[in-house]
C-alpha cells in the first residue's frame, strides 16, 4: 500500500522529511507520534500527494511519488486535517453535495453519513458557525461518504470531547476491518487498546522507533 | 470538463451570494472610485467629460483585483486547500469555473458602474448601451487573465502587491481597446479593431488557461 | 573542443565588435541630412531593442516552453528562461534610455504616446514582474512551473498590447533598415555599420547570459551545499 525509501520533503530549502524508509501493508491501523516539528503531518501529506518528494523514491496506492499522478493518487485517499474542511461560506449539506458531485458519487447518502456523525441538526448551518469539533465532525462524514483507500487523519483527536473521541475509536476499528488502510498522526498513543496500531515515533524528520 | 466548471462556478457564486463582499465591500469601493474620478477632472470637467469610458473601464479594472483577489482566496484557507486537492478536480474545468463566476461578478459590477458613469459622468445612455456588448466581453477577457494571474500570484510571498504587478500589463490592451469601443459607439465610430483585440485576448487566456492552469497548481 | 573555443572567443569577439560599432558609428559613417548626428543613434538604439524584445524575451520563452514541455524539463531551461528574462530587463531599459535620448530632439519630449515605446515600457513591467513572481515563490520546481506560465502568457501578450497601442495611437518613425516591401532603405557604410551593430549586440546578449547563468549554477551548489548541511541537522534532532 506504501513504500517510502529515504524520503527528503523540504520547505523552502529545510528538510521536513530528513530521509524516511516505511512500509504499511493495505488493512493495517499505524500511529505517527513525535514532538512538535518531528515531521508527523509532513508524513501524513507526502502520503496523500499534497506535497513533492524532494529525494528519495516512494510509492503510495501503487502510484510512483516522483514520476506517477498525483492528482488521481489525491483522488484514492482521504484526508482529516486539523484546520477544518471545505468552505466557510457554505453549509454542511452543500459542502457534502460539493465534494460528491465533484467526484461523481451519489448524494443521496449524505444524510445518512451526517446522522452517523452527529451534524444532523447542523447540516444546513454554515461551517464558520460549527465549533472545532464540529469541523472535525464535517470532515469525517466527508471521510464515510467516501470512503478511501487510505486515510490520512492528522490529529483528528484535537478538540474532540470524550463521547467524539469514544465514537471515533469505534470508527477507526471499522474502517480497519473493513480494508482501508488508516495512517493517525497523535502526540500520544491511541486511548483505546483495543485497536491494536503499529507505532512509528518521528524526530527530525525521521523514523527513530517503529512498535508493532 | 463543463460538469467541474459549472460545479466550481456555482460554489464560487453561491460562497459569492453568502457571504456578500461584492455588494458590501467592491461595489462601493467602486462606486468611490467613480465619485473620486470626478473629483480628479475638476469641477469644469467632471460633469461632461470624454473622459467617461476610461475611468470606466480604470475603474472597473481595480475592482476586478479585489474580486480576483477575492476568487483566490477562498480556496486559500489550509482547510478548505487540503480536503478540495483530495477532490482531484480536473484543472481546466476548474479555471473555466472560476473565470465564469468572476465574470459573472465582473458583469453585475459593470453594470452598476455604468449607471454610475451616466449618473455622475454624464456620459450618453445610448452610447453606453451600445457599448454593453463590447464590456460584455472585454469583462469576460478580463475575468480569464484574472483568474490565470491569481492562481499565479495565489500563496507567494506579497501575493496581494503582486497581482496588480503582474495583472495591469495584461489588462493594458483590455484597457484600450475597452476605452476605444466605448468611445466609438458614443460617436458611432469604427469598432472591428477593437473587437479583434479582445476576441484574440480572450481566446488566448481561455487557451492557455485550459491547456496549463494544472501547471499552477501547488504541490 | 569547438565549443570551448568559441566560448573563449565569445567575449574578446563581442567586445572588438562593439569597438568596430562604436568607431564606425562615431567618425567613419556620414551624419544625417535632416537629423545630423543624432541618427549615429540608429546603430545603437534598434540592436538594443532587437536584442530586448526579440532575442533575449525569445530566449526566455522558448526556455520556458521548453520546461513546460514534460519531455525536456528541467533546471537548466528554468535557469536559462530566468537569466535570459534579467538581462532583458537591462536591455529593455536600454532601449527606453536610447528611445527617449532620441525622441527628445525630435519629438521635443522624453516621453510620448508613442506605439512602440509605450509597449516597450508595458513590456519592461511584464519582464520586471517575472523576477518579482520569481522572487516570492521559494519552493524551486512550483517557482519554476509559475514563471514558465507567466513567460509564455507574457509572450502571447506581447503582439496584443503592441496592436493595441500601435491603433491607439503611434509617432514613430517608420521601418529603419526596410520597407514593406523588403526594400533597402540605407546603403554602403551606414548598411555595414547597421548590420555589425546588430551582430555585435546579440553576441553581447549571449556573453552576459552565460555569465549570468554560470552565476547561477554556482548559487544552486552553493544551495546544495547548504541544504546537505541542513540535512544533517536535521537528522542529529532525531539522534538526540
Amino acid at each position: 500500500m506504501v513504500r517510502l525509501d529515504d524520503a527528503v520533503v523540504l520547505s523552502n530549502g529545510f528538510p521536513l522529511l530528513s530521509g524516511v524508509d516505511l512500509e504499511l501493508v493495505a488493512g493495517s491501523l499505524s500511529v505517527i507520534t513525535g514532538a512538535n516539528g518531528a515531521g508527523k503531518t509532513s508524513l501524513l501529506r507526502l502520503l496523500g500527494g499534497l506535497v513533492a518528494l524532494s529525494s528519495g523514491r516512494g510509492t503510495v496506492v501503487g502510484i510512483d511519488l516522483s514520476e506517477g499522478d498525483l492528482r488521481h493518487l489525491r483522488r484514492r485517499v482521504g484526508w482529516l486535517g486539523h484546520e477544518g474542511s471545505f468552505y466557510d461560506d457554505l453549509s454542511v449539506r452543500e459542502n457534502l453535495e460539493f465534494a460528491a458531485r465533484a467526484l461523481g458519487r451519489p448524494t443521496q447518502a449524505i444524510e445518512g453519513v451526517v446522522e452517523r456523525v452527529g451534524l444532523t441538526h447542523r447540516i444546513d448551518t454554515t461551517t464558520k458557525q460549527l465549533s472545532a469539533g464540529q469541523r472535525r465532525r464535517l470532515g469525517l462524514s466527508w471521510l464515510l461518504l467516501r470512503r478511501p483507500e487510505l486515510w490520512l487523519l492528522d490529529e483528528p483527536y484535537a478538540s474532540l470531547d470524550d463521547e467524539g473521541r469514544t465514537f471515533f475509536d469505534g470508527l477507526l476499528g471499522e474502517v480497519v476491518a473493513g480494508g482501508a488502510t488508516v495512517v493517525v498522526s497523535a502526540h500520544d498513543p491511541l486511548r483505546s487498546a483495543a485497536l491494536h496500531p503499529r507505532t512509528l515515533t518521528l524526530a527530525g524528520g525521521r523514523i527513530v522507533s517503529d512498535v508493532a | 470538463m463543463i460538469r467541474i466548471a459549472w460545479l466550481v462556478a456555482v460554489k464560487d457564486l453561491r460562497i459569492e451570494a453568502r457571504s456578500r463582499v461584492l455588494l458590501w465591500q467592491v461595489l462601493p469601493f467602486g462606486a468611490m472610485a467613480l465619485l473620486l474620478s470626478g473629483l480628479a477632472l475638476g469641477p469644469t470637467h467632471a460633469g461632461h467629460s470624454t473622459a467617461g469610458p476610461g475611468l470606466f473601464y480604470l475603474v472597473t479594472l481595480f475592482v476586478a483585483l479585489l474580486m480576483i483577489n477575492r476568487s483566490q482566496g477562498i480556496e486559500r484557507t489550509p482547510g478548505t486547500r487540503a480536503s478540495v486537492a483530495t477532490l482531484g478536480l480536473d484543472p481546466a474545468g476548474v479555471f473555466l469555473g472560476k473565470t465564469l463566476a468572476l465574470a459573472i461578478e465582473l458583469w453585475v459590477s459593470g453594470v452598476v458602474l455604468l449607471c454610475g458613469a451616466v449618473l455622475v459622468l454624464h456620459t450618453a445612455l445610448h452610447g453606453a448601451l451600445l457599448a454593453l456588448p463590447s464590456i460584455i466581453v472585454t469583462l469576460g477577457a478580463m475575468a480569464a487573465a484574472g483568474t490565470l494571474y491569481g492562481a499565479l500570484t495565489s500563496g507567494g510571498e506579497g501575493a496581494a502587491t503582486l497581482l496588480p504587478v503582474l495583472t495591469l500589463p495584461a489588462f493594458a490592451p483590455l484597457l484600450i481597446s475597452g476605452e476605444r469601443s466605448f468611445s466609438a459607439a458614443l460617436n458611432h465610430g469604427a469598432l472591428w479593431q477593437w473587437w479583434v483585440i479582445v476576441v484574440v485576448a480572450l481566446v488566448a487566456y481561455l487557451g492557455v488557461g485550459i491547456l496549463l492552469y494544472g501547471v499552477l497548481e501547488e504541490s | 573542443m569547438m565549443k570551448q573555443l568559441s566560448q573563449r572567443l565569445l567575449g574578446p569577439v563581442t567586445l572588438a565588435l562593439l569597438t568596430l560599432t562604436f568607431w564606425l558609428g562615431m567618425w567613419v559613417t556620414p551624419p544625417d541630412k535632416v537629423q545630423g548626428d543624432l541618427v549615429r543613434l540608429v546603430y545603437v538604439h534598434p540592436a538594443i531593442a532587437w536584442v530586448a524584445l526579440y532575442v533575449s524575451f525569445g530566449t526566455a520563452t522558448i526556455a520556458s516552453a521548453l520546461y513546460l514541455w514534460k519531455r525536456t524539463r528541467s533546471m537548466v531551461m528554468d535557469r536559462v528562461a530566468h537569466c535570459a528574462m534579467e538581462v532583458s530587463v537591462v536591455f529593455i531599459i536600454l532601449t527606453l534610455i536610447t528611445g527617449s535620448i532620441w525622441g527628445r530632439p525630435t519629438w521635443g519630449v522624453w516621453w510620448a504616446w508613442d506605439a512602440r515605446l509605450t509597449s516597450t515600457a508595458i513590456l519592461g513591467v511584464l519582464a520586471v514582474g517575472y523576477l518579482a513572481l520569481r522572487r516570492a515563490n521559494d519552493d524551486p520546481s512550483l517557482r519554476a512551473r509559475r514563471s514558465a506560465v507567466f513567460a509564455i502568457l507574457s509572450a502571447i501578450n506581447v503582439p496584443i498590447i503592441h496592436f493595441s497601442v500601435l491603433w491607439w495611437k503611434t509617432l514613430h518613425q517608420g521601418a529603419t533598415v526596410f520597407t514593406a516591401n523588403r526594400t533597402l532603405l540605407i546603403h554602403g557604410i551606414m548598411a555595414w555599420t547597421l548590420l555589425i551593430s546588430f551582430i555585435a549586440f546579440t553576441l553581447l546578449f549571449f556573453w552576459l547570459l552565460r555569465a549570468r547563468y554560470r552565476l547561477e549554477v554556482s548559487r544552486d551548489q552553493s544551495r546544495s551545499v547548504a541544504l546537505a548541511t541542513s540535512l544533517e541537522m536535521r537528522r542529529r534532532e532525531g539522534a538526540i
